[in-house]
């Protein structure tokens, strides 16, 4: 079985410009990657049908293994639909995100930067702490409260 | 006669067919809720027979299109997928009450907009096809509907958290389908097939480091979709953001579907215990960083979030020893821990609605306040610690026999970090009961002025003075809410009394899956079931 060279060069060019897409931090680079990526595979997949051949409609006088597989295709054409859709979507969070907070960018995960912050945070002691150490001065200012998440100001907390 | 185990599709079409009508019925959310509920409860009916034709024989086949195995697509109920069907499907029912529930307590505005239900419809169907597939292509079709799904139900509504943690989720998710698909690309490049049954036969023939490679491959596909541990970044981040209900259903079964996943790839398509060392670390550390994970957090669902990674590793404990005792627990523990992490993230949910927030520190006095709401919160917090008798221990006891019986060092590592993990679990959910429930609200840092409201009889309504901005951008209403609407309790107990149900019959459902991993484990039934008698000779 012969494999065809142009195509696999193909494929390698389409991985290896999808993956480094895929590491931007700029979330249309991120999906023009996995465009790259998704078409990538699909190449590959037409690779492991082997090599081109007749379409395999029956003919008397065409022996049994000379006919084009016609699996990998399906299975192609399945992924071509499924990353069709995919993509579409990713188009519209990423044009939401842009509506929402200009952001073209993969964000950080607020709650996770404040855990991080927190330093040595021991749960016994630090729920002792009194509420002074914060800019609210407790339960008077509730409303102003609410617009913070955590218990109180990260920056204050990381002793 | 027409045999019962044909009908096995309709658990995929079933929940489609409903996905298209409640589509078609967008404006009307009261006849969408009536359908979307009948045909699950059709669904679950219909799984339940097959469970029961199915308990006491083998697996059986169903080729679809009439076009034979190999070539054909097939779907193969055993024991253990059977098993899977029917508590995903209970679970989906509960997790869909609850959020009907909160859409009607809500007039719509927060939870369930109209795309809900045929989207949580897809969900299920899309489940339900990667329990059922015998066919390693049709499993990544599976997979990609409940993952399409799962990107809208997680963004929906369209806020900010939402579509940041949207965003992260959909690309690793694509990024692993992607993995999936060379991996099946390559399995066929190799085989020229892509049946699981024809597989298990053909991968044996190959080269062993092809083998190890194709192996690998599917391992590290399905290890992100079930959040093992070096790839289990993605999940806390993203789930807590998505509405209440959502997150639930997502925990409860997505991560379980990319276990079902990896337990098939190691008993059916590579058996033998090459890589059983590899996965035994891969357990223990997602066991512990897991947990460690959840210690740090005051977000209760955030901390859930942990803990599910958590446990991800002792279901892969179960599945490296792969003795009879030890899959027969990972079958147990699975089922086990779709209901409890289910239940414990509705009980966050419903929290969340009476405290006005998930942060433990801003929490307090629900005790008081709820006394039911402190039963289903205990129930399946010490559930999931593994507090005897309830069933969390009884899958634990499982893992650690079969650990203790292996006897090699690694496996004795296995089994004291899964004890130490137990430990730190309970503390875990314990931190959250002292703080959230038993200590007074005025001890609270900040509490949300819903916990401090003084008309606190139990059946306190919020009004839109009342409401807070809790992060989910949820709109204040003019109309006076329900903290604990009635369906959304009602569904949350009925999910916690079946975690306590799987403590009662115990017996019977170890006997279960300890046939379900004796059949998965021989292979042969599995194999003839597909490909008809002397196959796998």
């Amino acid at each position: 079985m012969s494999v065809n060279f142009t195509l696999l060069i193909v494929m390698g060019a389409l991985f290896a410009t999808g993956i480094y897409l895929l590491l931007e931090r700029s979330l249309t680079r991120v999906l023009l990657g996995i465009i790259l990526l998704a078409n990538g595979v699909n190449i590959l997949l037409l690779n492991t049908g082997g090599f081109a051949g007749p379409a395999p409609l029956y003919e008397e006088n065409i022996p049994a293994d000379a006919y084009n597989d016609p699996l990998p295709q399906a299975m192609i054409l399945t992924s071509i639909v499924i990353s069709f859709a995919i993509t579409a979507f990713l188009l519209g969070i990423i044009y939401r995100s842009w509506v929402i907070g200009r952001q073209d960018e993969v964000q950080d995960d607020i709650e996770d930067r404040r855990v991080a912050s927190q330093g040595s945070y021991v749960a016994e002691d630090d729920a002792d702490v009194p509420l002074e150490t914060s800019e609210f001065s407790g339960p008077d200012n509730l409303d102003e409260k609410e617009e913070t998440p955590g218990n109180r100001n990260p920056k204050e907390s990381g002793r | 006669m027409i045999n019962i185990t044909s009908l096995a599709p309709l658990a995929v079409v079933l929940p489609f067919l409903g996905a298209a009508i409640t589509f078609v019925l967008i404006r009307h959310p009261r006849a969408q809720r009536a359908v979307s509920i009948t045909l699950l409860s059709v669904t679950i009916s219909l799984e339940v027979v097959l469970l029961a034709l199915i308990w006491g024989s083998g697996p059986q086949s169903v080729n679809l299109g009439g076009w034979l195995p190999p070539w054909g697509i097939v779907m193969v109920v055993d024991q253990f997928s059977s098993l899977m069907l029917v508590v995903s499907s209970a679970v989906s029912l509960a997790v869909l009450i609850y959020a009907t529930g909160q859409g009607v307590a809500d007039r719509d505005e927060d939870g369930p907009v109209s795309i809900f239900h045929p989207t949580y419809l897809i969900l299920v169907a899309g489940v339900s096809n990667a329990f059922l597939s015998g066919d390693l292509f049709n499993l990544y079709v599976g997979f990609e509907i409940l993952l399409t799904a799962s990107y809208v139900l997680m963004t929906l509504g369209g806020t900010g958290p939402r579509i940041r943690a949207g965003v992260t989720y959909a690309v690793v998710s694509v990024v692993s389908s992607l993995l999936f698909l060379i991996a099946i690309a390559m399995i066929y490049g190799a085989t020229g097939t892509v049946n699981m049954a024809d597989l298990s036969i053909k991968l044996a023939e190959l080269d062993p480091g092809t083998q190890n490679m194709l192996h690998l491959m599917l391992l590290v596909a399905f290890g992100i979709k079930a959040a093992v541990f070096p790839l289990s970044f993605w999940l806390p981040d993203s789930y807590p953001t998505a509405p209440a209900p959502v997150t639930a259903v997502f925990a409860g079964l997505l991560t379980k579907v990319g276990v079902y996943a990896i337990v098939r790839t190691e008993t059916l398509l590579f058996p033998g215990d090459r890589l059983n060392g590899l996965l035994m670390v891969a357990a223990a550390l997602t066991m512990i960083v897991g947990i460690l994970g959840a210690l740090a957090q005051t977000d209760i669902k955030r901390m859930l979030s942990f803990t599910l990674v958590s446990h991800i590793g002792f279901m892969m404990f179960g599945l490296a020893v792969s003795t009879v005792v030890g899959l027969g627990a990972t079958v147990y523990y699975v089922v086990h821990h779709i209901t409890i992490q289910t239940s414990l993230f509705l009980v966050a949910g419903l929290i969340e609605r009476r405290g006005g927030t998930a942060s433990i520190d801003r929490l307090g006095g629900l005790a008081r306040l709820s006394p039911l709401l402190g039963v289903l919160y205990l129930v399946p917090a010490l559930n999931l610690g593994g507090i005897p008798p309830f069933s969390g221990f009884l899958g634990k006891l499982g893992l650690l026999q079969a650990g203790i019986e292996l006897g090699t060092p690694l496996a004795y590592v296995l089994v004291v970090s899964a004890v130490l993990v137990s430990l730190l679990t309970l503390l875990a959910m314990v931190r959250v009961w002292n703080r959230a429930f038993w200590r007074r609200p005025e001890d609270a840092e900040y509490p949300d002025p819903v916990l401090l409201a003084v008309k606190n009889d139990g059946s306190a309504v919020r009004t839109s003075a009342d409401v807070s901005g809790d992060g989910n951008g949820r709109p204040s209403s003019k109309e006076e809410i329900p903290l604990l609407p009635g369906a959304m309790v009602g569904a949350t107990i009925g999910l916690v009394a079946m975690g306590v149900a799987l403590t009662v019959f115990a017996g019977p459902l170890f006997e279960l899956s300890d046939a379900a991993a004796r059949g998965m484990l021989e292979r042969v039934p599995y194999i003839e079931a597909v490909l008809g008698e002397g196959a796998a000779g």
